[in-house]
């Protein structure tokens, strides 16, 4: 095992080198950060070139890219363009976007997994039927849509909840939007778990089960769930990750100052360091979620065992 | 009053397709100590009276239609389920085929096992755990206090079996169904396997329905046969009388599809044509359409179990019974 997570850390970093390098890339090549920082006023050549020293911009991309990676392992992730250091918005962005991502996450675990179960326990009847046309048209809507709606619908025309979240983003203002943000996976955390439980309930092991007399509680509880949960709990897991990269859009309608909302700013100004900055602690980030969701399905199947 | 008596059993499948009559009327007994092994291809409805007795069927699409399962005098079918839960595992237990598909891949052997004690008898977990390890020493699993927390997948199909037959006994029920319990194994594990079963029934006074297609694994243990054929019983006899003359073509046929030594380099028996279609079971004899002995009273009259002895122990479901034992 110890052999195992090693060597899975060291396959992360080519993964994680070029990665990032593909985002400074493409950040870099949106357009020229030292006339984006002056606006729409056009920089004085001599200023500018001093700038431009000044941040290594005249160096070689590759050049760039190595002083950067050098400055994020001294936890200096630069600067934006108002002034404040990149570490300093992502202090305050994360912490919201986590408390967002967790919400979400545990909606897709109670609702998800709650309807999933019924509705593979029920294959055929009326809720199951329910359950997939529910899930179908909330897997074709897109977040832009059930996100304005919804906000339309909760936070105008009802008036139960603020439309938009705070700076501070707490945690009852982050339910509705914590929803949204949850939907699409919901529904397909609502199928995995169906197929999932559907398979299992045909299987040898659970017809034991019920051979030994053990009461339907405890079948479904300790044998049927236990088994059916592995594929959605290592789901959930993946999930963290992209949550946490895709609330760009619920952020941005519900005006939640997380990190979707820090990413969108940055590319709407061009500004290079908060983007590369943001993204780069995204892919660790998702990286490790992998890990760790590895390590936790062998948790969960002991016919799983890493060397 | 014997152990077990199923009496005109009925089992139905509702599909899509239509009705598969599985068991159509079923009668057979086991007393305690007693075992009684029921033969029949797959199809025959072999298994699915053992289930029905379990209570362990799909329902839906199975359906038991009609008659009584006596068990200790109780029938069965009237029970409610809850009281019907206590008697599974506990006074009745089931050992299926396929160990390692049977046993959940996911829980160690010892929580499996110790299952059954924290369930039916409330006891801890630590006090299940030291009767899971007794039981692994039982059947003779070597090194049981070190294997206890380990799971199925880590033991061998022999050894799988042997947990599965350690299960069934946890609770010392009185009535075991093995639902061919030695199909899945290599042949040197299988003698091993049905001499442990064997052993075990001797000392627990057990009755045991022993269910399988192989005719050589029940010469050696069983008291007496149960032969079936499209959901009923052809032929119902001590073991030692069908071995040396059937009384009914379908048991014959089954005893010449044995290889054996004295006929090597010829070709082996099998029986023609395949077992019939459940929704459509041909009229008169359902074995009629097979049968090397077929009339036409075979294609009219479905045959009763008539008596071949004076005692009944003895029975066969074939017109002509006597033909068929006198040319045996």
């Amino acid at each position: 095992m110890g052999r195992y997570v090693i060597r899975r850390l060291i396959q992360m970093a080519p993964v994680f080198i070029g990665s990032t390098f593909l985002i400074f890339m493409m950040v870099f090549a949106l357009g020229d950060p030292v006339a984006a920082l002056f606006g729409d006023k056009a920089p004085d050549p001599a200023t500018a070139a001093r700038i431009r020293e000044e941040l290594y911009l005249d160096q070689p991309l590759w050049k760039q890219y190595l002083h950067y990676m050098g400055q994020i392992f001294q936890g200096d992730f630069g600067t934006a363009f108002n002034g404040q250091p990149v570490t300093e918005l992502m202090a305050a962005a994360y912490p919201v976007t986590l408390r967002l991502t967790m919400v979400a996450i545990f909606i897709e675990l109670v609702v998800g997994i709650t309807l999933g179960v019924l509705s593979g326990l029920k294959r055929g009847h009326f809720i199951d039927s329910s359950v997939l046309v529910l899930t179908l048209v909330v897997i074709s809507i897109p977040t832009f849509v059930s996100g304005y709606v919804l906000q339309y619908l909760f936070g105008v025309k009802w008036d139960v909840i603020r439309p938009t979240v705070s700076v501070d983003a707490p945690l009852n203002e982050l339910i509705l939007p914590g929803i949204v943000l949850a939907l699409v996976s919901l529904a397909y955390v609502t199928r995995l778990t169906r197929t999932s439980i559907a398979e299992n309930v045909r299987a040898d092991y659970l017809r034991t089960a019920v051979a030994k007399g053990l009461p339907r509680r405890r079948i479904i509880t300790r044998h049927l769930l236990r088994n059916s949960l592995i594929p959605v709990v290592t789901f959930i897991g993946t999930d963290i990750g992209s949550l946490m990269g895709g609330a760009i859009v619920t952020e941005t309608i519900f005006n939640i100052h997380g990190v979707g909302y820090q990413i969108y700013q940055g590319i709407l100004r061009n500004n290079a360091p908060t983007v590369v900055g943001f993204v780069t602690i995204l892919v660790i980030v998702f990286l490790i979620a992998n890990l760790l969701v590895d390590l936790l399905y062998a948790v969960l199947d002991p016919r799983i065992r890493y060397a | 009053m014997p152990l077990l008596e199923v009496r005109d059993l009925h089992v139905e499948f509702h599909t899509r397709d239509g009705v598969a009559k599985a068991v159509n009327g079923v009668s057979y007994s086991v007393d305690a100590g007693e075992t009684l092994a029921v033969l029949g291809e797959s199809g025959s409805g072999k298994s699915v009276t053992a289930q029905a007795i379990m209570g362990i069927l799909d329902i839906p699409p199975g359906k038991i239609t009609g008659g009584e399962i006596l068990f200790q005098g109780r029938d069965l079918l009237k029970l409610k389920e809850d009281e019907r839960r206590k008697v599974r595992g506990a006074e009745m237990a089931m050992i299926f085929q396929d160990a390692l598909s049977s046993l959940n891949p996911v829980l160690s052997v010892g929580d499996q096992l110790g299952e059954m004690f924290v369930v039916h008898r409330g006891m801890s977990k630590k006090d299940a755990k030291a009767k899971a390890v007794e039981l692994m020493d039982r059947v003779r699993i070597p090194a049981a206090k070190e294997r206890v927390g380990q799971y199925p997948h880590q033991f061998s199909g022999g050894m799988r079996q042997r947990i599965m037959i350690a299960m069934a006994m946890a609770l010392e029920p009185a009535l075991i169904i093995a639902d061919e319990p030695t199909t899945a194994l290599d042949v040197t594990v299988q003698a091993q396997v049905m001499d442990l079963l064997a052993e075990l029934q001797q000392e627990f006074h057990m009755g045991l329905i022993l269910i399988t297609h192989d005719l050589g694994v029940v010469a050696d243990v069983a008291d007496k046969i149960a032969v079936m054929y499209a959901g009923r019983i052809v032929e119902h006899a001590p073991v030692h009388d069908i071995y040396k003359a059937p009384a009914h073509p379908y048991t014959r046929g089954l005893l010449d599809s044995i290889p054996r030594l004295d006929q090597k380099g010829e070709e082996l028996y099998a029986i023609k044509g395949l077992p019939p279609n459940l929704m459509a079971i041909p009229p008169g004899c359902a074995f009629n359409p097979r049968c090397p002995r077929a009339q036409d009273i075979c294609r009219t009259d479905e045959p009763p179990l008539f008596r071949v002895t004076e005692d009944g122990a003895r029975r066969s479901a074939c017109h002509f019974w006597r033909e068929t034992l006198r040319d045996a």
